[in-house]
């Protein structure tokens, strides 16, 4: 045998040691991370156009929208809140559809690594995004006079009801970015679905006024619930009316039980999404 | 030394819906050669090479990569080889270091190999000055190359190449050849898809030739140029009154002439580079006054031509020519 054919059969490697889905979500978390770094106009969806909102609202419309027994800017920070939260899952379908139509979920599922690591990464991403918005709003709102009164326990519970929600729509939204093909139409898509469900909904304008219908859609849309939790939970409001709708009298109970049935409902349906378009 | 093959394609079929994308496929690739996978645009190439690098799950059908099982043992499938797709998947808002970063990260290499392996292989693809810029602002050539080195960090046995040089100008191709001729030196099987009988003539020590997700001839280039038909010298006379004595003068060279009068073209069948300078010498000392004279192989075209009986279409299908479109006002 000569040196040339051993040379041939042997190629030196680097020891591989294959991460654990925590490490490799981590790792995909810290590029996506670099994504918003590089391009902080990726942000401008979470603080801007949502400072925009406040400040539009607080002073455009402020004015004309009466609320009892409270200020209109304290009634419309935790509203805005909960639509930057909502808004996570457009997100998190445009990153993932993105990166399908790229490749870049291709090279990752060439590599050995949980493949489900491509989702948690992109979540909790997202997570971190839309964070960085309630954050820039709670700082906004600070400066408007927007406080949290009802003491520390009750309002951080409200930024985990915040979260989970969160969490819980980003199943939606990796269900949507897993059957799209093309980022602009699921920005469409995401857009056409989000907007009616934070404007339909008590988060800009009480519900009493609306006509009847319409305001029983918006006090049993889940968005009113968990906007009228943190409301309750900080303060900043005052208890729904008594001809309310069932969910706005146990709004906390029913924000969890929202975020766990979208849960139990969207997960599955993202995961064999991702699954379907990952055979192919 | 082990005769394991490093490739093996076992009755691999694909559908998609009504598609029949590849249509029971089957192959082997020895440890340290290189295949090519020749086939027009829609042959079902990329389909082979995702199902091998276990990207896509077949209808039916099996494979082995590094003798693991495609289907059974994925993961270590992915641990043994490295994949460079038709469409290059860098990270465009990363710089090109990141993009080695990530990806080392996620073999679970260490930091310190990862860096030394970074500059190495930037050093080889001429990348070095272009480190630490994000790859969007790479030429097509540069992200391919990026992609190629990406693919290698883990020093893979088995490299699959989907591709790789369709939509880069000859420079680049004949630079990419090389190094992937320096790979094989090294011990790296490859496995190449192309749509080039060129490419495959050049790289490959056996070809599969696969249409509409068939395989329609296998062998070594040579066998497959002999089946396609011989090479031929190509005169093109500056004066049609010559053309009979120009034939007359290559026949006594070559069994088969053939003449053209409208592109006043003589054509004769010949064995390679030999014959065509003992014609040029012929027509040295005729007096007959030549426009051109030249050596034509079958191309890929003639292959398809001999072996289906229909022609092929060349060119570079959707993925590739996307990525040369961001070739266009990029420095370089
Ligand atoms: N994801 C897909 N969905 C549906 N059809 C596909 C898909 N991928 C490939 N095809 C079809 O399968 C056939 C083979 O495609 P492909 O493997 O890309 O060929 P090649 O790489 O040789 O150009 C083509 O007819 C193509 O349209
Ligand atoms: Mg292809």
């Amino acid at each position: 045998m000569t040196a040339v054919q051993t040379a041939r059969t042997s190629v030196t490697r680097p020891p591989i040691h294959p991460p654990s889905l925590l490490r490799a979500s981590a790792t995909i978390v810290w590029r996506n991370l670099l994504h918003i770094r590089r391009m902080p106009e990726m942000l401008l969806d979470v603080t801007v156009q949502s400072v925009m909102f406040v400040l539009l609202f607080a002073y455009v419309f402020g004015g004309a929208i009466a609320v009892i027994g409270s200020n209109y800017r304290e009634f419309l920070l935790p509203g805005i809140m909960v639509q930057t939260m909502v808004f996570s899952s457009a997100i998190v379908a445009m990153g993932l559809t993105s990166d399908l139509q790229k490749g870049i979920v291709d090279r990752f599922k060439s590599l050995p690594i949980p493949r489900s690591s491509v989702l948690v990464g992109r979540s909790i991403s997202s997570l971190i995004h839309s964070s960085i918005g309630v954050l820039v709003m709670g700082l906004t709102g600070l400066l408007i006079g927007w406080r949290i009164r009802n003491g520390v326990v009750d309002g951080i519970l409200a930024f985990l009801l915040l979260l989970l929600f969160g969490f819980a729509l980003i199943w939606l939204g990796i269900w949507v970015g897993s059957l799209m093909r093309t980022v602009e139409a699921v920005q469409g898509f995401m857009f056409t679905v989000m907007f009616p469900l934070t404007f339909v909904a008590n988060t800009f304008a009480p519900t009493e006024t609306m006509t009847p219908w319409l305001r029983t859609i918006a006090e049993w849309n889940p968005v009113s619930a968990l906007t009228q939790a943190c409301r309750e939970l900080w303060g900043n409001g005052p208890p729904a009316p008594a001809d309310a709708a069932w969910p706005l009298q146990n709004p906390v109970m029913v924000s969890v039980a929202w975020s766990f049935i979208f849960i139990a409902i969207f997960a599955p349906l993202a995961v064999s999404a991702f699954r379907r378009r990952s055979r192919d | 030394m082990t005769a394991a093959p490093a490739v093996e394609a076992v009755e691999l079929v694909k559908h998609f819906g009504d598609t029949r994308a590849v249509d029971d496929v089957s192959f082997v690739v020895p440890a340290g050669s290189v295949l090519g996978l020749l086939g027009p645009n829609g042959a079902g190439k990329t389909t082979l090479v995702r199902m091998l690098t276990t990207l896509s799950v077949p209808t039916s059908g099996t494979g082995r990569v590094a003798g693991f099982d495609i289907i059974e043992q994925p993961n270590e499938v992915r641990r043994s080889m490295g994949l460079t797709g038709q469409a290059a998947t860098v990270d465009e808002i990363l710089t090109g270091r990141e993009n080695l970063k990530l990806i080392g990260a996620l073999y679970g290499l260490p930091r310190k190999y990862v860096a030394e392996a970074t500059e190495r292989l930037f050093a080889r693809f001429d990348l070095t000055h272009a480190a630490d810029r994000m790859a969007k602002t790479y030429s097509g050539g540069m992200r391919r190359r990026l992609d190629l080195a990406v693919s290698l960090l883990a020093a893979p046995p088995i490299l699959f190449l989907d591709e790789p040089t369709t939509g880069l100008d000859p420079m680049s191709r004949s630079g990419l050849w090389d190094v992937l001729r320096e790979l094989v030196t090294e011990g790296t099987t490859l496995v190449l898809t192309t749509q080039y009988l060129e490419e495959a003539d050049n790289l490959a020590d056996e070809i599969v030739v696969v249409d509409k997700g068939k395989v329609i001839a296998a062998g070594t280039p040579t066998q497959l140029k002999d089946r396609a038909g011989k090479a031929s010298v190509v005169v093109t006379l500056t004066n049609a009154a010559d053309l009979d004595a120009a034939a007359d003068l290559m026949r006594a060279h070559s069994p088969e002439v053939h003449v053209e009068r409208g592109s006043r073209r003589v054509t004769a069948q010949a064995g390679g580079l030999g014959d065509m300078t003992r014609i040029a010498a012929v027509f040295e000392t005729s007096g007959i006054e030549l426009d051109d004279l030249g050596l034509a192989r079958p191309s890929l075209d003639d292959v398809f031509l001999h072996l289906t009986g229909h022609r092929a279409e060349t060119e570079p299908d959707a993925g590739a020519s996307s990525s040369d479109a961001t070739t266009e006002g990029v420095p370089s």
